[in-house]
């Protein structure tokens, strides 16, 4: 049971991380269309991470519930990866970050469909149809600032080389991803890295984008061990739980 | 595909019918296909609903709207959230398609023509004041997360349109 929490936790804490990130740009998009998609994607990100937290709250009993999860724990307890929580650095690298995620999460999701547990896949079966539009969202706009001017080709290849480097941290095998794949709940995410990367690869390439040659990746997050930039995402995330407990509005 | 119709008893139907959407108020949440069963228990009222979408934050207030109806005509009501089986655009009713297109929201198309339409591959959207097709597509994101944003080229009205979940 409690490896089932840490792996429903592990999932949600990805849409909960980008979610935050996503809802920093609110007012601040750099068009009002692209403000409301990308905060529209945020509320479905977060919807979800309801769905999610209230069910681990359910399962680990006692005060649990979806806030605390949310709000009250230590960073080294947020099992995201190190991609969700990179900075809104510009726009360039929030459509990247959101591009390499989306195609993980809709494939995470297309195989969590049939997962044993019913909760899950319920979650699962509703989250892929917001997920698709995500997916069709961001890969759009890779291409856009890919073949677009060559000031936005220059920075969406910057971004991309730079953000490459967590893409690996996805498909990593926690003990809790071992447990559930053996039990029929969870997903191998080891056999979603080739369509994975070749589905990026595409896009990429019909965006004009080099696809980065480097072998090099970055992780930690699943484990606990964050960037510098989790601090601060937390810090305002739990500022208001943290100053006054318990309050609601 | 078949839809699972939703359990509705009588005696609920024509108090669930006065309850609107709070984001979409021409809509009752009977017609928009939210309200999946209605029964009674030993004189209470169960009530399932099932969100459009997972962030939809009209859940909420749909949710206590129910209660607050149902309490008026005299019920204790329990109002239950349900993911499954997912919520779809078939779902709204032809009565919520039609007060959709007249409140100016184009009704969602099938599958493969949305998706056509919000590539902007297609110009099919019927724009809601004028009834033109020469539309484009502003943004696959709109107001509120079930609706996307066209502009009619004929009448230059923008408006919202209800994406096609499935």
């Amino acid at each position: 049971m409690e490896k089932l929490t840490d792996y429903i936790i592990q999932i949600a804490d990805n849409s909960l991380i980008l979610g935050q990130r996503l809802g920093d740009l609110c007012g601040h998009g750099p068009t009002l269309e692209t403000d409301i998609a990308l905060t529209n994607i945020s509320l479905d990100l977060f919807g979800q991470v309801r769905s999610y937290y209230q069910y681990a709250a359910k399962l680990m009993g006692g005060d649990a519930n979806e806030d605390t999860i949310a709000f009250l724990r230590k960073e080294n307890e947020y099992k995201n990866v190190l991609l969700v929580e990179q900075p809104n650095t510009d726009f360039a690298y929030v459509i990247t970050r959101q591009f390499f995620f989306d195609h993980f999460h809709w494939l995470l999701q297309d195989k969590l469909q049939q997962s044993k547990d019913e909760t899950l896949a319920a979650i699962a079966k509703k989250s892929i149809k917001e997920v698709s539009y995500h997916v069709r969202f961001s890969s759009d706009w890779m291409k856009r600032l890919g073949d677009g001017t060559e000031e936005s080709h220059q920075r969406i290849q910057q971004a991309v080389n730079d953000l490459w480097v967590y893409t690996d941290e996805l498909f990593h095998m926690t003990e809790a991803d071992q447990e559930m794949l053996q039990n029929g709940v969870g997903v191998d995410l080891s056999l979603l890295k080739d369509t994975y990367y070749e589905r990026i690869k595409s896009v990429l390439e019909e965006a004009t984008i080099e696809i980065p040659e480097s072998n090099y990746f970055q992780k930690g997050g699943k484990k606990g061990v964050h960037t510098e930039h989790m601090g601060f995402i937390l810090t305002e995330m739990q500022y208001m739980q943290r100053t006054y407990p318990n309050m609601t509005w | 595909m078949t839809l699972p119709e939703p359990y509705i008893e009588d005696d609920l139907r024509e108090i669930l019918d006065g309850v609107s959407d709070p984001e979409i108020p021409v809509l009752t949440v009977l017609q928009m296909g939210v309200v999946r069963s209605a029964r009674l228990e030993n004189g209470k009222a169960k009530v399932q609903i099932t969100p459009t979408y997972s962030g939809c934050p009209a859940m909420d207030v749909i949710g206590d709207d129910i209660k607050k109806a149902l309490k008026e005509n005299g019920y204790d009501a329990e109002v239950e959230l349900i993911l499954s089986p997912a919520w779809s655009t078939d779902w709204i009713t032809p009565a919520g398609r039609t007060a959709l297109e007249k409140y100016g929201i184009a009704a969602p198309l099938e599958a493969d023509a949305d998706k056509e339409a919000l590539l902007g591959n297609k110009r099919i959207v019927k724009c809601p004041q004028c009834g033109s097709t020469n539309t484009i597509l502003v943004s696959q994101f709109g107001s509120t997360a079930c609706k996307a944003l066209f502009k009619c080229e004929d009448c230059l009205e923008p408006f919202d349109y209800f994406k096609c979940l499935k």
